[in-house]
């Protein structure tokens, strides 16, 4: 049998399903129910990994979530996720794990040579040493990553799914040991909606692994058993294992990650997500989380083969594996001694060294009954063994437990069991932002008071005895679902009976003492996985980061993956030792999300690909597919850009359009521009609110362009708003300010004005918007429409209402070109309808499909403004040359007292201008400096920038638009502007219209 | 005046739907729907939409009532959205705005705005409850609830017609693509 340290009979393995799998390429037998860690165990396989820093190699300490050093990668190419605890990977056949962070083999790792030059790098070695030249550092910290890296990413995609759940519920626990089962069972039971999670594969917690333990004088697990079947059968309680909870935020917000398929391994399909991100928000919450043992910190006690005891219990007892034949149990308390118990009946052979001076109890009394030798007031020393125990070195300890006395002697072993008591698991309670207590008599910190609804029960509240974890759980439970209004008169049930055997003192000692000073030969690790030693805190000490978050980071106590879950009250206790002060005077870190590790996917869920952001699509998307449309995102909007031809680039394209639409006729598609309807008797009220110029005598059937301010009188949003009817109007806005302005819109009036009569709502995709261009316009449309469209009948600025193609349309004469041009608005379903009818109709005059880009280029030439590209939210509209717009005679207006501030009214602010280059062909950068005088490097006198810039084929030159300082008095004068590449060119301020000055264009040719 | 077949277009168009059997996802196709806003407190405000609806103005938070043709849902404190089966909506509209005359109120057709689809059968909680923060259990909302919420990054309107559960589910037409897709992936795994 190749699975050396199997026991033949007993744990929760399933004997009848073997399964094999491979670590570094080697294959192994293991047991379906067994972890990672404990079929490697069975197989007498210790080292797992190696350190972080010195490369050393570890076993694997613990048997659960805490583990900080056997983190390996599962799985390989795309599939593979690195960093996982070996001690949480349920077994399947099948399965591929590979070790990290060592090269060319974990067996024989270059960077070990980390661990004999470690004198030269104690904690702080980085910062201080690769700090110059400081322009090096970047360079510095890609090599010290590569060789300090934990697994290493996938860089394919990932072929798995994930999904993200919404739930709520009345009571959540989190946690199903005895304590957490216990509550669920109260709270279930007044019909609550309850959700109970545990990360294991099975319920029970500690029971689990508690061999013998007894309640109402059966196995436990019977109880956990009846529990369970009892839950299940209650419709309002969600029961969750393989789920941990990793967040705990505000207002009992709590996060969980779910692995469904993880234990199955590699699936067909991927259907099935692989694992579910739930964001639950509870009305109270049970914390029933546990607690985690602490390591001994003794002299190299990171040897493959040094572990806690308690997981020395569990691979026994819920595994079947016990990890080595000869054990050492070293502790200062009486439950390290069912470890040794369990071992001994188990075949190991067992010796214990206690710090106690008179270890005494129960269990003491029935170790010494089977003959285990006891080496009381005794301490490891140090090790033997380097990629795998070999035995240890026992010393008598002072009066003080300060230092060592007697002759040094040797225990031959390949694992020590250790324990130095235990820590409740309070991450979930300090990440809620619970205040922490110092409890001497645990020497542990326990919960103490939190803002929020919650109950810590069990181990994780300080309470280590198993009637005591299911009465605190049976209370908890019921209070939590009667605070939540359920339950009303149900009284607490009693607590079954769960005798244990009294447990005597502990003698709690930090360090370990040797018989050399401390950091001589020997190094005693509080952090395993960032490999951070007593030494470290001393050094930290001296150098002055005293403080606990300083003593963090310096260190990087507590920053593995592991969260510090074994290494943060030591190195707090270590630290008080140094100072001489109380351990709650050197306080704790806060706790901080993920409890454990999380993937990105299950966060993302379904947000990945195609989903991952919306793209919104207009009513003719179709056509412009087929049309071979390039686009451009705007907002989350795919706008056509621009529609190449055979061979065309974007250049070519655009600038084809561009004639095209002046020549003869052009067509775009206008649908995501901002749209709302406005209906009430204060509608024109409001209009002249938020436009700045007048809107009282707007006609129905009319249309006027205007800009809006905010309070400080800056423009952020223009647009042309239409008289549908008497107390009716429709306004359209930039594509990417609708949602700005309907909200700014939605605020005034609730916020400002309640008792106006009148009322906003967003229309934007009510209609498909077809915009034709270009002195032929007229002609296409005529083909469609039942009304006439001659210049006088239809004049610039009014709005129409007609059928087109035989569907009802509402058409504005409008124009952001300059030329004659119609925006027809049909409801949206008749948009591809109206669309596909006017490229019919304009074949005949080479009708041009136009995007975003010529439409820009278009709107330069007449010097028409974009808000949001010629303004920035620093312009008035004084400063674009727009007085006009600016009435005098209304009243109040957005804006208005704003122009009267000194800043605003001043006449030298940056001002809208045009400007051209000495060359033609020049087309500047958009954003390019103006200058005064050319200098060989900055900083140079700057006047302002360019804000558009495009090459024109109407004007048969480039030009742009510029925000310059004082701008409208230079014009006619030049400047330089300086480029990237270190050349100049000379340009001249204009007027900032380049084409059509007269604007003789607007009506097109007659029909 | 060129004359063509007149061809209408939804966003929902060619959208396959779920493959199992525990999520149905159809389009609900071009219903009427009319976004009317005033205040329920002033008779002749709600007199005018009975007189012309046939059906009571909904005064109670995500609730609907429904008529004949008309039904009228509670979409905030002074909005409601009142739906017709389609082609109904702009008689509904200039029914509305005659009767209404002085009154202060908003119509607004809508139809062409929000694509309507449904989404139904055993697993449809569940696939609501991914991208929904609403508290969808039964006993918070149930068939005669509506609501404003979202649906991962989409605003829906989202109406709960029975206990199967069925859903109605608005969305603007420029996120219906995604959301009906959106729909379809996260029904995969409940076959």
């Amino acid at each position: 049998m190749s699975q050396s340290n199997r026991i033949k009979t007993g744990g929760r393995i399933d004997r009848n399903k073997p399964v094999s799998f491979t670590f570094d390429g080697k294959t192994f037998q293991g047991f379906e129910g067994d972890t990672l860690a404990s079929a490697l165990l069975a197989n007498n396989v210790h080292l797992m990994g190696r350190s972080f820093k010195y490369h050393r190699p570890r076993g694997v300490l613990s048997a659960g979530s805490e583990e900080p050093n056997a983190i390996v990668t599962i799985g390989s190419g795309k599939r593979s996720d690195p960093n996982t605890r070996a001690t949480v990977v349920e077994m399947f056949d099948g399965l591929e794990a590979s070790s990290q962070n060592c090269w060319p083999s974990l067996n024989f790792d270059i960077g070990g040579i980390n661990n004999k030059l470690s004198r030269f790098f104690p904690a702080g070695f980085y910062y201080k040493t690769f700090m110059w030249p400081k322009s090096m550092w970047m360079k510095y910290e890609e090599i010290i990553r590569a060789s300090a890296g934990m697994g290493v990413a996938p860089e394919e995609g990932d072929p798995d799914t994930y999904a993200v759940k919404h739930e709520y519920c009345d009571v959540l626990i989190a946690g199903g040991g005895p304590a957490g089962l216990s509550a669920a069972l109260t709270a279930g039971r007044t019909g609550a909606r309850v959700i109970l999670i545990d990360e294991q594969n099975e319920f029970g917690g500690s029971l689990l692994s508690d061999h013998g333990a007894e309640i109402d004088g059966k196995p436990a697990m019977d109880w956990v058993d009846a529990a369970l079947a009892e839950l299940k059968e209650m419709e309002e309680v969600t029961i969750l294992n393989r789920t941990a909870v990793i967040g705990y935020f505000d207002h009992n917000f709590i996060t969980a990650m779910e692995k469904i398929t993880d234990h199955l391994g590699p699936q067909d399909s991927n259907d099935t997500p692989r694992q579910r991100f739930w964001k639950i928000r509870a009305k109270q919450v049970v914390l029933a989380s546990g607690s985690f043992e602490r390591p001994m910190l003794f002299g190299d006690n990171d040897r493959p083969g040094v572990m806690l005891a308690s997981a020395v219990r569990t691979y026994i007892n819920r595994y079947g594996v016990l990890p080595g034949k000869d054990m050492v149990v070293f502790t200062n308390n009486d439950s390290a001694y069912k470890t040794a118990l369990d071992a001994f009946a188990n075949g190991g052979r067992v010796e214990i060294v206690d710090t106690r001076v008179d270890p005494k109890g129960p269990l003491v009394e029935q170790a010494r009954s089977l003959d285990i030798t006891i080496h009381t007031n005794a301490a490891i020393v140090g090790t033997k063994g380097y990629r795998r125990l070999k035995g240890v070195e026992v010393m008598e300890l002072n009066e003080a437990g300060d230092g060592v006395k007697g002759t040094k002697f040797h225990i031959g072993c390949d694992v020590v069991a250790m324990s130095s008591g235990w820590n409740p698991a309070v991450n979930l309670f300090s990440q809620a932002r619970g205040k922490l207590r110092y409890d001497e008599e645990l020497t542990s910190f326990v919960p103490d008071h939190c803002q929020w609804d919650n109950y810590s029960v069990g181990s994780c509240n300080g309470t280590f005895t198993l009637e005591g974890a299911l009465s605190e759980g049976l209370e908890a439970g019921l209070k939590a679902a009667q605070a939540a209004g359920f339950g009303e008169g149900q009284s607490v049930p009693a607590t079954p009976s769960a005798p244990e055997v009294e447990h005597g003192d502990m003698r709690t000692l930090w360090y370990i003492p040797m018989d050399r000073p401390l950091a001589r030969g020997k190094k005693h690790f509080h952090e395993f996985q960032n490999d951070s030693t007593v030494a470290d805190i001393h050094l930290a000490a001296r150098e002055g980061y005293i403080s606990v978050e300083h003593l963090k980071r310096y260190t990087t106590t507590g920053m593995g993956t592991d969260q510090g879950k074994t290494s943060n009250v030591n190195a707090i206790a270590i630290m008080a030792q140094i100072r001489g002060v109380s351990i709650p005077q050197v306080g704790t870190t806060t706790f901080r999300p993920p409890f454990v590790p999380v993937t990105f996917g299950a966060i993302a869920g379904h947000d990945v690909e195609d989903l991952f952001l919306q793209a919104r699509k207009t009513p003719m998307h179709s056509a412009h597919d087929r049309n071979g449309a390039i686009y451009e995102d705007v907002g989350d909007w795919k706008r056509p850009y621009y529609f190449p031809k055979a061979g065309e680039d974007m250049h070519a394209a655009v600038q084809r359009e561009c004639k095209a639409v002046r020549d003869s006729v052009g067509i775009m598609d206008g649908s995501t521009l901002g749209k709302l309807d406005i209906q009430g008797k204060d509608a024109s009220r409001l209009l002249n609110l938020l436009y700045t110029n007048a809107w009282s005598k707007l006609a129905p059937g009319k249309c006027r362009y205007g800009l809006m301010c905010n309070e400080h009188g800056m423009v952020f949003d223009d647009g042309v708003t239409t008289c549908i009817g008497e107390n009716h109007y429709h306004m359209t806005t930039t594509t990417g300010g609708a949602g700005r302005v309907a909200n700014w819109i939605e605020e005034w009036i609730q916020t400002e004005y309640p008792d106006w009569d009148v009322y906003a709502t967003s229309v934007t995709e009510q209609w498909a918007v077809s915009i034709l261009n270009g002195p032929k316009s007229r002609k296409v449309l005529e083909k469609l429409v039942d009304i006439d469209l001659s210049a006088e009948a239809f004049p610039f600025m009014a709005m129409k209402e007609c059928h087109i193609a035989g569907v009802p349309a509402r058409i504005y004469r409008i124009s952001f070109t300059g030329e004659l041009s119609y925006e027809i608005n049909v409801p949206a379903r008749y948009g591809l309808h109206v669309w596909d009818a006017l490229l019919e109709a304009g074949e005949e005059f080479d009708i041009c499909q136009y995007g975003t880009e010529t439409m820009h280029v278009l709107r330069a030439e007449k010097g028409f403004i974009i808000a949001g590209q010629d303004t920035d939210g620093s312009v008035t509209p004084m400063d674009l040359d727009m007085d006009w717009i600016v009435s005098k005679k209304k009243g109040d207006f957005l804006g208005r007292r704003s122009f009267t501030r000194t800043d605003t009214a001043r006449t030298d602010r940056k001002q809208l201008v045009g400007v051209l280059t000495e060359d033609p062909n020049v087309v500047l950068m958009e954003g390019a400096h103006l200058v005064r005088e050319l200098k060989d490097k900055p900083p140079m006198d700057m006047l302002g920038h360019v804000t558009s810039s495009y090459m024109s084929p109407n004007c048969g030159r480039s030009i742009a638009m510029a925000l310059i300082r004082d701008g409208k008095n230079l014009k006619g004068q030049s400047f330089m502007v300086p480029t990237m590449s270190g050349k100049a060119h000379k340009v001249t301020i204009t007027d900032p219209i380049f084409f059509d000055k007269e604007n003789k264009r607007i009506d097109g040719e007659p029909s | 005046m060129v004359e063509t077949a007149i061809k209408k277009v939804s966003p929902l168009d060619g959208l396959a739907g779920p493959v199992g059997g525990n999520v149905k996802l159809t389009s609900n196709g071009f219903v009427g729907k009319v976004i009317i806003r005033g205040d329920s407190d002033n008779k002749d405000f709600v007199m005018a939409v009975k007189d012309v609806t046939g059906v009571e103005i909904p005064t109670t938070a995500l609730t609907f009532n429904e008529g004949e043709t008309y039904s009228i849902y509670w979409m905030g404190p002074d909005e409601w959205m009142i739906m017709t089966p389609e082609d109904g909506e702009v008689a509904l509209e200039t029914a509305l705005r005659e009767k209404l005359g002085e009154t202060p109120s908003q119509v607004v057709n809508v139809s062409d705005y929000y694509a309507s689809m449904r989404l139904s059968g055993p697993a449809a909680r569940e696939v609501l409850k991914k991208g929904s923060p609403l508290d969808l259990h039964p006993s918070k909302f149930k068939a005669g609830n509506c609501t404003g919420t979202r649906f991962a990054h989409a605003t829906i309107f989202m109406v709960q017609r029975d206990e199967e559960p069925t859903y109605d589910i608005n969305v603007r037409i420029s996120f219906a693509e995604y959301l009906w897709n959106y729909f379809v992936e996260a029904s995969r795994e409940f076959g």
